[in-house]
């Protein structure tokens, strides 16, 4: 898909790829012919430039056909640049602006809660949101509701687009910001397979009557060394000739 | 007519104001309403918590109405439905984004929330969450605001001078400006049974009762003819609609014969009956609103008329602008030419 636009928010689609991973192959119910189907999980992304990753993960997951990634950011194409609901089968929200995401996410919650249903809502959003007031009210209120079908993921890959998210605002000590606002909290590497999917077993075990934040430590451009060392990377160009080398480092990387 | 003094709504002007003299003799000094002040006229027949009942009665057949508030239930006369149906009501506490997006993802699990606050707070702090989690993905939630316009005397921090000009801007949105209790009781199951979102100025409290003496019917995109006559038509929304009809009847004694047009849907503009109106010859045509001159009904009027190369002669009565003053709403009514005196004083300027 990058290599279609020739640039993109390619660092971040390597730093998340673990996570999206684990929830559509590990963590998640739904059913790839049926995406609208009531008893699915819903997983909503915030951030709607991530959208290059999640397409991904709804091609691997047969929710998008194959063929179609080669249309992404393409005039027409059901893949923007910006993820958006009206445009893309198993996609949620329209994000993209950021701190929408846990908002909405109250809502469904609040929703599944009224109908009796045991779907959770899996919501995804960056590290840069927490500058946003919203998400703190939204935080502040999943907690007052006890939204115990909420599992929110915070990709903390520390990059935001004027430069290092603890830079351009501080938001540390996270953990225990989101404990004292009353949700259960774990921190894992985000790129750490085996402790991505025990963070996620745990937070749909919890018997707390309280929402979960999956607090992920990730790596911009992961699996990539030459894009992982790049200094200003929110928004990546990569030249012609290294697409080819970046998918050797990834393949690499998969049989190591 | 007296010229006023020109209030441009700076800070130099309004420091430098002499204090006013205390009040005397029979006329009592008047007072900025507090927010739970009616809107009526002295003596004006009213209706108590029109919206506030209507979706109580609605309610009890449509189990999929949820309500919402941002910490003002009991200022948009949400705290009746709270009563009623405790377990369908959700209090969001002072957070109007969180506010507009819970509603939305609430709307997506198939139910349909009515949702309050107060017009600024709707229009200027969550527009952004209205915009792209309401009206972009297309959720069926009802907005329903308090003080619109000009109806609160605290000032810009609570007055809605612009809400219709930033809600005509947003593709999918319904906005709905009623006029009195009789709408607003017809308008709530109307705008439920829309399918899509919908913004809707309110009047809390006690209502004034107008329209009723009318034979009038609330309809989504339809502008009615409340009277008819041959000197000036008034095009008008809101609490404008009850002016015209007062100042129609002042005007009787001048030999003015005035038709007032009641336009409640701003968007979509019922354009094929308000051409219909304007297009008759021979009159003056004034476009009435509880809104400033800029992008509201007015402008949408204005635009439609040149679209259609029907050119009567137009005049505009609506707020000025600048920021309104802070003090008693009779006051910033007569003040700012909304009040039924001073409308119809104008009128008969431009009539000469």
């Amino acid at each position: 898909m990058g290599e279609v636009q020739g640039q993109g928010y390619i660092g971040q689609a390597l730093d998340i790829a673990d996570v999206l991973a684990v929830s559509y192959f590990h963590a998640m119910r739904y059913r790839p012919a049926e995406p609208e189907w009531e008893g699915r999980d819903r997983f909503m992304l915030s951030n709607g430039h991530y959208a290059i990753a999640l397409y991904a993960a709804l091609i691997e997951a047969g929710i998008i056909p194959q063929e179609e990634l080669e249309t992404y950011g393409s005039d027409d194409s059901r893949l923007p640049m910006s993820g958006m609901a009206s445009y893309t089968p198993g996609m949620e929200m329209s994000g993209g602006s950021l701190g929408l995401g846990l908002s909405l996410a109250v809502g469904r919650c609040l929703g599944l809660k009224r109908k009796g249903s045991d779907a959770r809502v899996y919501t995804l959003f960056s590290d840069g949101e927490l500058d946003e007031g919203s998400v703190w009210e939204a935080i502040l209120s999943a907690a007052h509701w006890k939204l115990d079908n909420l599992i929110a993921i915070v990709d903390v890959n520390n990059q935001q687009a004027d430069g290092p998210s603890t830079q351009v605002m501080a938001f540390e000590p996270l953990t225990d910001k989101l404990a004292a606002f009353g949700w259960f909290v774990q921190r894992v590497d985000g790129n750490d397979l085996d402790a991505v999917v025990a963070a996620f077993d745990v937070a749909k075990s919890c018997p707390d009557p309280k929402p979960r934040m999956i607090v992920c430590d990730t790596k911009m451009g992961k699996g990539v060394p030459f894009l992982e060392a790049r200094e200003k990377n929110h928004f990546i160009r990569v030249d012609a000739h290294e697409w080819q080398l970046a998918l050797d480092a990834l393949d690499a990387g998969r049989t190591a | 007519m007296a010229t006023r003094p020109r209030r441009a709504g700076r800070r130099e002007d309004r420091m430098s104001r002499p204090t006013p003299a205390p009040a005397t003799g029979a006329k009592p000094k008047l007072k900025t309403s507090a927010m739970i002040a009616s809107i009526a006229g002295e003596g004006q027949r009213t209706t108590a918590a029109p919206f506030g009942n209507a979706l109580v009665e609605l309610g009890k057949t449509r189990e999929d109405i949820v309500g919402l508030t941002a910490d003002l239930a009991k200022y948009t006369d949400l705290h009746i439905f709270a009563k009623a149906y405790p377990d369908r009501f959700y209090q969001m506490g002072m957070a109007e984004q969180l506010l507009m997006g819970a509603a939305s993802g609430l709307a997506h699990e198939g139910f349909t929330p009515f949702v309050t606050t107060y017009a600024v707070f709707a229009s200027r702090r969550a527009y952004d969450f209205v915009h792209q989690t309401i009206a972009e993905e297309n959720r069926n939630v009802k907005i329903v605001c308090a003080l619109p316009g000009l109806t609160s005397g605290y000032g810009p921090s609570h007055q809605a001078a612009e809400d219709l000009a930033l809600f005509r801007a947003m593709p999918n949105l319904m906005v709905i400006d009623p006029c009195d209790a009789h709408e607003i009781e017809q308008a709530v199951p109307a705008i439920a049974a829309h399918n899509g979102p919908v913004y809707m100025r309110l009047l809390r409290g006690n209502v004034p009762l107008v329209l009723d003496e009318y034979d009038y019917k609330f309809e989504i995109g339809k502008a009615k003819l409340l009277r008819d006559g041959a000197d000036v038509l008034v095009v008008s929304s809101g609490i404008m609609t009850m002016r015209a009809l007062e100042v129609a009847t002042m005007l009787e004694r001048d030999k003015v014969d005035v038709a007032v047009l009641h336009v409640p849907t701003i968007k979509p503009l019922d354009t094929a009956t308000i051409l219909r109106e304007a297009g008759r010859s021979g009159r003056l045509v004034v476009v009435a609103e509880n809104h400033t001159v800029i992008g509201g009904l007015g402008e949408a009027v204005a635009g439609a008329l040149l679209r259609a190369g029907v050119h009567p002669p137009f005049r505009q009565i609506g707020l000025p602008d600048e920021f309104l003053d802070a003090g008693a709403l009779p006051t910033l009514h007569d003040r700012y030419g909304i009040s039924a005196n001073a409308m119809a004083a104008s009128i008969k300027g431009w009539l000469g």
